[in-house]
């Protein structure tokens, strides 16, 4: 496989008053062009930190990313980051927040009217076309995230980072905000990471899932590739064996670290109820799925 | 009554059963209960004058007031027509002059009457705008420029706090020695008692500002900053797209409580510099002594309260106007 993205040996450390935290340690993990990988994990075990160093918003201690064959040092809409809270500008509206982006990106290359259609074609793709000149606030969270990714699309990353994009939203939207992602992923097949807590969501839309250990030191402790045809479809995966396997593994890893976390720090306790929620939020999803 | 109304149907989402109450309750709260307020504190205020002997007479009670504005009103009413009085003479002589000598070259002079107290009010007014707008344009590029580096915050914070609590009174004598030895323009734009009083608004009710724009610009979401690196913004830019709309509400907030201060700030200064302006005015009755020096000085307190009181709704119209948050109050 050619890689697209190499995440080569990272090391994080964050300095604190007594001597430096260890988040992560020795992540390695190469991702192909059009690959769509989660990171799953305890809260608090350095997934966001990943994606964060990924990002360029934070530079790794030790190791490095590599993106096409360049070093990643700085942020870059080359690597668009869609944030859990949408972090839309709460001053402009739908359009502007795109257009804004557009502007940065392409603002050289492309005419005015070639700009204008390709914000109508982002705004359009995750169906917020009937909107585009409200403001956040007078739209809903599943709607102002719809926007948060289409700001991201438009500015044509080479990798798309999702930062539990979906977590802030009732089960019901996020389920039809999934669908909405794949759609769009075989409509560009974009190369994405997300992280997620929710285990459905990850072996829904994954191409392969990457689990992580608890941190502090947190690393990668299994890789799980997902091979599900595509297009996938939620009621039919639902009764399908090998997804249900798949399900399991995930859950059973995270049900390990959850009962025998790596290392019992004072740090690591804290995580321990944030596990709950994930499952339960899987759990949800299935009564809403098959009462659909 | 109108306010009421219309606060009254925004509010009961146009629901006919429940209008009836609650425009009735919102009349109590927003007509009955303010005029029971100033009713009781107006009946308060005649009883303790009465009991208030001054050297100059009793202590003047609200109608005593009232009388003093009418007096106030027609002493403006009868300067005005005095001044008219005065150019229609100039002009007339003037022409009677030109008339018998073509080459004469009419001299126009200005009416030169005491102020009344009309003209302290527009004089306090424009130098107060004049004072808070020149702290404006100082004092919120800084406040952004302290909020962007935490390096800068650290540096120039010490000298925020020691300055902000100093009195305009300390202020005053500085600033007109400084102004008198600087500002020596044979043809002055501005008279200098303008000036001294403009500086020392502006030295008093710039560090609000400073303080209030820091702090939002500092306290500005991360993710949003995210945002901007993400994309690149340039400097520049960053600061016209994310930190100034980001900060305008905690902006808005520094320039009200700025506008504030400025008001009691720049009476004060015009009290002890004898500038014009309505402290002047103050002291001019002070001095003045007479059996309606009080109820004039009393009338005074009562439109510097007014006044402020309509500058700091005035900022928060203009705020509204602005700012994208429309939540503020």
């Amino acid at each position: 496989m050619s890689v697209l993205l190499d995440i080569s040996h990272i090391d994080m450390e964050f300095p604190t008053p007594k001597g430096p935290f260890t988040a992560l340690r020795d992540v390695d993990l190469k991702i192909a062009q059009g690959e769509f990988v989660s990171l799953i994990g305890h809260s608090g075990c350095g997934k966001s930190t990943v994606l964060n160093v990924v990002a360029g918003l934070y530079q790794a201690t030790r190791g490095g990313v590599i993106l096409s064959g360049k070093e990643v040092t700085e942020p870059g809409p080359e690597r668009a980051v869609v944030f859990q809270n949408h972090s839309l500008l709460p001053w402009l509206t739908a359009y502007e927040n795109v257009e804004l982006a557009v502007k940065q990106v392409f603002g050289k290359n492309k005419s005015k009217a070639e700009m204008r259609e390709w914000i109508e074609h982002n705004l359009d793709l995750v169906h917020m076309s009937h909107a585009m000149h409200k403001r956040p606030d007078e739209i809903s969270g599943g709607m102002k995230q719809r926007v948060g990714i289409a700001r991201a699309l438009a500015m044509q990353p080479k990798v798309l980072l999702m930062d539990e994009p979906f977590g802030a939203l009732d089960a019901l939207t996020r389920a039809h905000m999934q669908d909405s992602l794949m759609e769009i992923q075989a409509e560009l097949n974009n190369t994405v990471i997300m992280i997620t807590h929710d285990v459905d969501e990850a072996v829904l839309l994954s191409d392969r899932i990457v689990m992580m250990t608890n941190g502090p030191a947190a690393t990668i402790g299994e890789i799980l590739q997902v091979d599900l045809e595509r297009p996938r479809h939620r009621l039919e995966l639902a009764d399908d064996p090998l997804y249900n396997q798949y399900r399991a593994k995930v859950l059973k890893f995270l049900h390990e670290r959850h009962s025998k976390p790596d290392v019992p720090t004072k740090k690591s306790v804290p995580a321990k109820p944030n596990t709950a929620p994930a499952q339960t939020a899987g759990d949800i999803k299935e009564t809403v799925d098959n009462a659909a | 009554m109108n306010t009421a109304t219309v606060i009254a149907t925004k509010f009961s989402g146009l629901k006919l059963p429940q209008l009836d109450g609650t425009f009735f309750s919102n009349a109590i709260r927003l007509v009955a209960l303010p005029a029971a307020g100033i009713l009781a504190f107006l009946l308060l205020w005649s009883v303790t004058a009465q009991n208030i002997d001054t050297s100059l007479g009793k202590f003047p009670g609200p109608a005593a007031v009232m009388e003093q504005f009418n007096a106030l009103h027609d002493e403006h009413q009868r300067s005005r027509e005095k001044e008219q009085a005065f150019y229609e003479r100039q002009e007339k002589r003037n022409a009677e002059r030109v008339a018998k000598d073509p080459n004469y070259q009419p001299k126009i002079r200005a009416y030169t009457g005491k102020e009344t107290f009309l003209d302290q009010i527009i004089t306090s007014l424009v130098t107060v705008m004049s004072g808070f707008l020149l702290a404006v344009a100082i004092a919120i590029p800084l406040g952004i420029t302290i909020g962007l580096s935490q390096a800068l915050n650290n540096a120039i914070n010490p000298i925020i706090q020691i300055f902000k609590p100093v009195s305009p009174l300390a202020w005053l004598p500085l600033v007109t020695m400084v102004v008198s030895a600087l500002y020596t323009s044979p043809d002055p734009l501005v008279a200098k008692s303008f000036l001294n009083s403009l500086i020392t608004v502006t030295l008093c009710c710039l560090w609000p500002m400073v303080i209030n724009t820091a702090v939002g610009v500092a306290g500005i979401d991360k993710d949003l900053v995210n945002v901007s690196k993400v994309l690149r913004l340039p400097a520049l830019r960053h600061v016209q797209k994310i930190v100034l709309p980001a900060s305008v509400p905690m902006i808005f907030t520094g320039m009200r409580l700025s506008l504030g201060v400025a008001w009691m700030v720049l009476i004060a200064a015009e009290m002890l510099a004898q500038n014009p302006g309505l402290g002047k005015f103050v002291w001019d009755e002070f001095q003045n002594g007479s059996s309606d020096s009080l109820a004039r000085i009393m009338a005074a307190v009562l439109v510097i309260g007014l006044i402020g009181f309509l500058l700091d709704r005035g900022m928060l119209a203009l705020q509204k106007l602005v700012s994208w948050d429309k939540t503020a109050n």
